[in-house]
């Protein structure tokens, strides 16, 4: 006689988790959209958004906060993607946001729109009455993350008081909100790195080309590998460390402030097991991050992603 | 950890308590670093901070995530830890261990499959720890480990180790704790965290982290009787699937198959599953905690809220529901008052009856004729919904048992409650 087992391995439950997450929204929120960036994190939000709700479509539009200043590669692959699920694709642009003041442009060698986008994607959020914006962020990617609710409260001005949340008990997620505040919901809050990339070996999800191993011509600034582009202001100490190099992108944001790993990764598999052997967090790379010890925390508590 | 990890690894959720100093947070700290979770540019971020305050390097930190707990040296809120071995992906939820303990344990404990006690061998058991424990089996969690930690500072005295067990032994009686275990460790030196102690080798039992590892779950979840609240009701509305009607939701108790002849609940109205599918395609049988889709034979009207159960299982219906509350809000539960209460995936009005005690959480004394209850105090209440809940007791299913109350005026979250037998 054979016994059945009736266990579910981790993937399993994070993945049922995360659905229930998707469908809780479509059930408490009317007007939500899922924050998409072309990275691996929201790709699998996309994957996990298709599985939730068919054979119907995704009931929600995507949302993309361009700051203009993207690997191309990622444009590409966001454009065909969205034509494959059938969804409709928002753009809030930050290049717009600066043409009609709503922000100055950072000046200097440092430089970046990343964070010029929190306004941007409030602003957005306003004028689409969204009520859930749903992001891919993950509790083990920063400590300010690591407090972050499934559903996570923003008052009216889309701020977020880490100090006061919600109790979030059991599986009752509680949505309700006063006119002109919005939910940031996180379905992909308890997975971690590796468990993103697992998942889309198993799942098989196309990613970006950026993500594997490939030459380009790299700056090395503050300990940081930046991909060269006419994005960024060089000094002399910059021209002198521009090479090719051999390298992959571990997130992709914004092209001003996402570093780059050297790496022979050419398939989801080396990057596993790069990812499982690697000594430092997939967040070194992100010169955002590196600003100050609490940069997530104040740039979220202002509204960003 | 292993480069591919076999796919039969699971998952399993612990939450930690203990007092101020019982060394809680040095514990995580120490897990985390001896399964090489721990980053180097986190311990690198930590190095700097050590430096800039003049002090030794403080594992502690690695949980504290926002600025304001860096700068108090204190844990604000619940915070989320991952680390995992070629056997296991651990989730810790993080409590902290002085203001607004109740609620935030309360928060981790909800959720978690074991919870890690600590005990400061010097002081051995105070008031609480008894509270910790309570908390913990109130919550319903079924796997406990009481840590008997800083065993350093005692010499690793077996005596020391074994009155601690023995002054807990009579109030571990008074809870129905179905599984506990205790181990002798030092966080700080790593004894019996990861590798068995060589100080103490009158200890025969495995580390911490082999417990953790080999601690049985599967049997945890309620596979007897059939819960199915439905979440969202998929109606693809094309010409494809013109008829199409699937119902979404998590199983949240029992073994449903095709086939099965179901009732849903509140109509009463009875039909056969026809299909179920996973996410990833048609299975034969669906359990908890699986999310699915169920399409029936007969075209009925169903929403959210409603259950699909079995025919000769059925949960108890009723308005009057009989309960433990955990208080989450400064603004004191009163008799007579409103709140939304939310149960599975439905949503009611619901009016506080009865304020029957509450809890003296140190000594389990019941304190009757209470006017109120307060933030982070547990009390038994009874309420009256404005539409019947499909319900089982906490004890039987922690899913189809547990309830939130919601304030009508500020939407804030400010009871979690446990439907009593």
């Amino acid at each position: 006689m054979t016994m059945t087992t009736y266990a579910v391995s981790h993937l399993e439950k994070l993945e049922a988790e995360a659905i229930f997450v998707l469908r809780e929204v479509a059930a408490q929120f009317h007007r939500s959209a899922l924050l998409f960036s072309g990275g691996k994190d929201s790709i699998v939000l996309s994957h996990l958004s298709k599985k939730a709700f068919q054979p119907a479509p995704i009931p929600y539009p995507f949302l993309h906060i361009d700051t203009g200043h993207n690997f191309p590669e990622t444009i590409v692959f966001r454009d065909d993607l969205i034509k494959h699920l059938g969804v409709h694709l928002i753009v809030g642009s930050v290049q717009a946001s600066i043409d009609a003041g709503r922000v100055i442009e950072e000046k200097g060698r440092n430089a970046s729109r990343n964070y010029l986008q929190t306004t941007t994607l409030l602003d957005t959020i306003r004028e689409l009455n969204l009520d859930a914006a749903i992001g891919g962020g993950r509790r083990d990617e920063e400590k300010a993350r690591a407090k972050e609710r499934f559903f996570s409260h923003r008052n009216e001005f889309g701020q977020w008081d880490p100090k006061n949340q919600r109790p979030e008990l059991w599986d009752l997620y509680n949505g309700r909100r006063h006119h002109g505040e919005h939910f940031r919901v996180f379905p992909l809050s308890n997975w971690t790195e590796l468990d993103i990339w697992q998942y889309i070996l198993q799942e098989n999800i196309p990613i970006p080309c950026i993500y594997f191993a490939h030459r380009r011509r790299c700056i090395l600034r503050n300990g940081v590998l930046l991909a060269y582009s006419e994005f960024l202001t060089l000094n002399d100490a910059d021209k002198e460390t521009l090479a090719e190099r051999l390298v992959r992108c571990r997130t992709v944001g914004d092209m001003t402030c996402t570093g780059l790993v050297e790496s022979t990764a050419s398939t989801v598999e080396d990057i596993i097991r790069e990812v499982a052997a690697s000594r430092s967090s997939e967040r070194v790379s992100r010169a955002d991050d590196l600003r100050s010890d609490s940069a997530m925390e104040d740039r979220k508590r202002e509204g960003y992603f | 950890m292993s480069d591919q990890t076999p796919p039969e690894m699971d998952l399993l959720r612990f939450t930690t308590a203990g007092s101020v100093d019982d060394g809680k947070s040095t514990l995580i700290g120490r897990l985390m670093y001896d399964t090489k979770t721990i980053f180097q540019d986190q311990l690198d971020s930590l190095q700097r901070l050590a430096v800039q305050r003049g002090e030794t390097l403080n594992l502690a930190l690695l949980t504290d995530g926002l600025r304001a707990e860096r700068e108090q040296g204190i844990t604000i809120d619940v915070a989320y830890r991952y680390f995992s071995t070629p056997h296991r992906k651990f989730i810790i939820a993080d409590t902290p261990g002085h203001i607004q303990y109740t609620r935030n344990m309360v928060t981790g404990a909800s959720t978690a499959n074991l919870a890690i006690i600590l005990i400061d061998a010097r002081n051995g058991v105070i008031e609480q720890t008894h509270r910790h424990i309570f908390i913990a089996s109130l919550l319903g969690i079924p796997h406990f480990i009481i840590c008997i930690n800083k065993m350093d500072l005692v010499e690793f005295r077996e005596d020391v180790y074994e009155r601690i067990k023995d002054d807990l032994k009579g109030f571990v009686a008074k809870l129905s704790i179905p599984d506990i275990t205790f181990i002798p460790i030092s966080a700080l030196l790593g004894d019996n965290v990861v590798n068995p102690s060589v100080n103490m080798p009158w200890y025969k039992g495995p580390a911490l982290l082999y417990t953790l590892e080999n601690i049985n779950i599967t049997s945890d979840e309620n596979l007897v009787d059939c819960r199915f609240p439905v979440q969202y009701v998929i109606r693809p509305r094309n010409d494809q699937y013109h008829d199409y009607r699937g119902y979404a939701g998590k199983i949240s108790g029992g073994i449903f198959k095709p086939g099965d002849k179901v009732k849903i609940l509140p109509s009463n109205l009875s039909s056969e599953i026809t299909s179920i599918e996973s996410p990833s395609g048609p299975v034969t049988e669906a359990f908890p905690p699986m999310s699915v889709v169920m399409q029936l034979q007969d075209d009925i009207d169903i929403s959210r809220g409603d259950m699909i159960v079995r025919e000769h299982n059925q949960p108890n219906v009723s308005q009057d529901i009989d309960l433990m509350i955990c208080w989450m809000s400064s603004t004191p539960l009163q008799p007579m008052q409103t709140y939304i209460l939310r149960h599975t995936t439905k949503e009611t009005k619901a009016m506080v009856r009865n304020l029957y005690y509450k809890l003296d959480i140190n000594t389990l004394h019941r304190i009757e004729n209470v006017p109120d209850l307060g933030l982070n105090e547990i009390g038994r209440i009874s309420v009256r919904t404005a539409q019947p809940l499909f319900y089982d007791s906490y004890r039987r299913n922690r899913a189809t048992g547990s309830i939130i109350l919601i304030d009508e005026r500020t939407n804030e979250t400010v009871g979690a409650g446990m439907i009593r037998d």
